[in-house]
């Protein structure tokens, strides 16, 4: 019998995060073919107004696990309160968002309760009755499609950016359950001395819808501004290829490649980037690549959309100027 | 200090990833390298025992050329290797590769775990979460700084549009990122000492496991390569004109902006 169809729900600053939104949404596709019931969960301390949003994005039932021990995370206190939960209720499937969160927190549980889990998938299906997933290796130069046929749940954790949310439902609600949670503060190994969050109005480089990107034609680290400034006219984050930030103009958060961040977004625009094969393979799932260099022979030609061969020196002000005007009118 | 440091022999990250005719991952004529996060493991489990004295061991379950990438490890300056190596692991999962460096660990004694934070080829981030869950240690993972001291660890790691500090109690695991350190290439003198080091070969009957124990969950359907990108269109005219055109595009045609 169907066990139900679960998604981690993930929030910061008092906001569910993007990746959540399309989880409900897949989840409640599934639930369409499986007759199962979509339910949400909310870990938190003062969170309970969250559950509204993640009803009318497709939550049946809201279970709420509201404590003073979850309001920061900590890996041993989310796992242990989630794993608690997958013991009692058996759910058939989890889905967590591929963050560095949920990529922390999925391994831990899956280990806990001893199950299967599929890392950083860009796809799930069900296909002749089971749940089939799609997730890349080597870093996105390749792709596999797995099943998991014996454990419950199965667990998955979904990349940001790869499926579609739906539109919300205004008003539509759900049943919140709450959730007793078991947690003792000997539980508790992790301590938290210190968070410094970086000061940006950009978003996130693995949420955001566009992304402007620079490598070494940068030249130097006080050229990234005219970056920033089309990202800023775009809604844009900033990325890096290895060579700036190996070559200390940019930190390393900032990096997009096999060994920085794997990203898909809408657009993604490569200034003075080569397009060496680790980079390909952090953005080479982006749905439309521009690339902007002087060598008509660069490997990023290969993987763009549409290209400008020029000085981005020249050409990245004036695309700037000329979205802003688009964007203006 | 005693310093444990799991790691994995992965395809260069420049390897072209091709199918072979049987559907499978084509593994002939790509060169193999220590995982690159695990690099910068055994780099940081040198500098600990540099500081605190010690000894570091480095772990690894697979195919036997694994051995070159744990030699260079010993290279650089690990002590010791132990290496599970079986006909029976081929396939196996995170769930099985766990479950057997979870064995090994266990007949050892240590204060720290290290591994990278995930590794370049199946990206999965999981083996060495599960293995601390196994052995019951606490984690911190993806960090970028590791201070050790009154048997407690404080890491610094990566989170979303930030960092945090994060303490825990040894023995613990410490899974490495990317600006951790800048790991060392070995010396000549290294290299010759490596041949000479402990190098422990196990299968997985001395480990009491067998081959039904770590039989594969997740069972892998077909691998596919990425569809091809159509041609790139390149937006013709002076820097002026093309600005102009390439807004348009992305306005009109792309419909992203």
């Amino acid at each position: 019998m169907a066990k139900g169809i679960w998604i981690f729900a993930e929030h910061r600053d008092g906001k569910i995060k993007k990746v959540t939104l399309e989880l409900l949404s897949a989840g409640r596709k599934l639930a369409k073919e499986t007759g199962e019931e979509v339910s949400a969960l909310l870990f938190g301390k003062g969170v309970s107004g969250l559950a509204s949003t993640l009803a009318e994005y497709g939550a049946d039932k809201v279970y709420l696990a509201d404590d003073d021990m979850l309001a920061q995370y900590t890996t041993d206190a989310y796992s242990k309160a989630l794993s608690d939960l997958i013991m009692e209720k058996e759910p058939s499937l989890l889905l967590i968002g591929c963050t560095v969160l949920g990529r922390d927190l999925a391994a831990r549980v899956a280990q806990k309760v001893k199950t299967c889990l599929m890392s950083d998938c860009t796809g799930v299906e069900l296909s002749g009755g089971q749940l089939v997933f799609v997730r890349p290796v080597y870093a996105g130069k390749a792709f596999v499609k797995a099943v998991c046929p014996e454990l419950k749940p199965v667990m998955a954790t979904v990349r940001p950016n790869v499926l579609i949310a739906d539109e919300p439902r205004a008003g539509r609600g759900a049943e919140v359950v709450n959730v007793a949670v078991y947690l003792e503060k000997t539980d508790l190994r992790q301590v938290i001395k210190e968070v410094v969050m970086q000061i940006s109005t950009r978003p996130e480089l693995t949420e955001a819808n566009i992304i402007v990107s620079g490598g070494r034609g940068m030249k130097g680290p006080e050229n990234y501004k005219i970056l920033e400034e089309l990202a800023d006219v775009l809604g844009a984050a900033v990325g890096a290829s290895r060579a700036a930030v190996d070559s200390g103009w940019i930190p390393q958060s900032f990096q997009v490649g096999q060994t920085g961040k794997t990203v898909s977004p809408a657009l993604y625009i490569a200034c003075g980037i080569s397009g060496s094969t680790m980079h390909l393979a952090g953005m080479s799932s982006s749905k439309c690549i521009v690339a902007i260099n002087k060598d008509p022979e660069a490997d990023i030609f290969k993987v763009a959309d549409y290209g400008i061969v020029g000085d981005l020196f020249e050409v990245v002000p004036l695309l700037t100027e000329e979205c802003k005007k688009l964007l203006a009118s | 200090m005693r310093i444990a440091v799991l790691m994995k022999q992965t395809f260069d990250t420049a390897a072209i990833i091709s199918l072979d005719a049987n559907g499978q991952i084509e593994r002939q004529g790509v060169n193999l390298i220590i995982n690159p996060y695990d690099e910068f493991a055994v780099e940081e489990a040198l500098r600990l025992k540099e500081k605190h004295g010690g000894e570091v061991t480095v772990i690894s379950a697979g195919a036997p050329e694994t051995q070159d990438a744990m030699l260079q490890a010993l290279a650089m300056g690990a002590d010791k290797a132990i290496l599970v190596t079986d006909d029976n692991m081929a396939g196996s999962d995170e769930y099985a590769a766990a479950l057997v460096l979870s064995k090994v660990l266990g007949g050892l004694e240590f204060d720290l775990l290290l591994a990278g934070w995930r590794a370049v080829d199946d990206g999965s981030a999981q083996v060495a979460v599960r293995v601390a869950e196994l052995l019951g240690l606490p984690q911190v993972n993806v960090v970028t700084s590791l201070t050790i001291e009154d048997a407690k660890a404080v890491a610094t790691r990566d989170i979303e549009g930030g960092s945090e500090v994060v303490e825990v109690p040894l023995p613990a695991l410490i899974t490495a990122q990317k600006g951790l350190n800048e790991p060392r290439y070995p010396t000549m003198r290294g290299i010759m000492q490596a041949k000479k080091k402990p190098f422990q070969k196990l299968s997985l009957s001395e480990l009491g496991l067998d081959a039904a124990q770590i039989a594969p969950k997740v069972k892998a359907i077909s691998y596919f390569l990425p569809a091809p990108r159509a041609a790139c269109k390149l937006v013709p005219g002076e820097a002026p004109e093309a600005a102009r055109e390439l807004c348009r595009i992305l306005r009109e045609t792309a419909k992203i902006i």
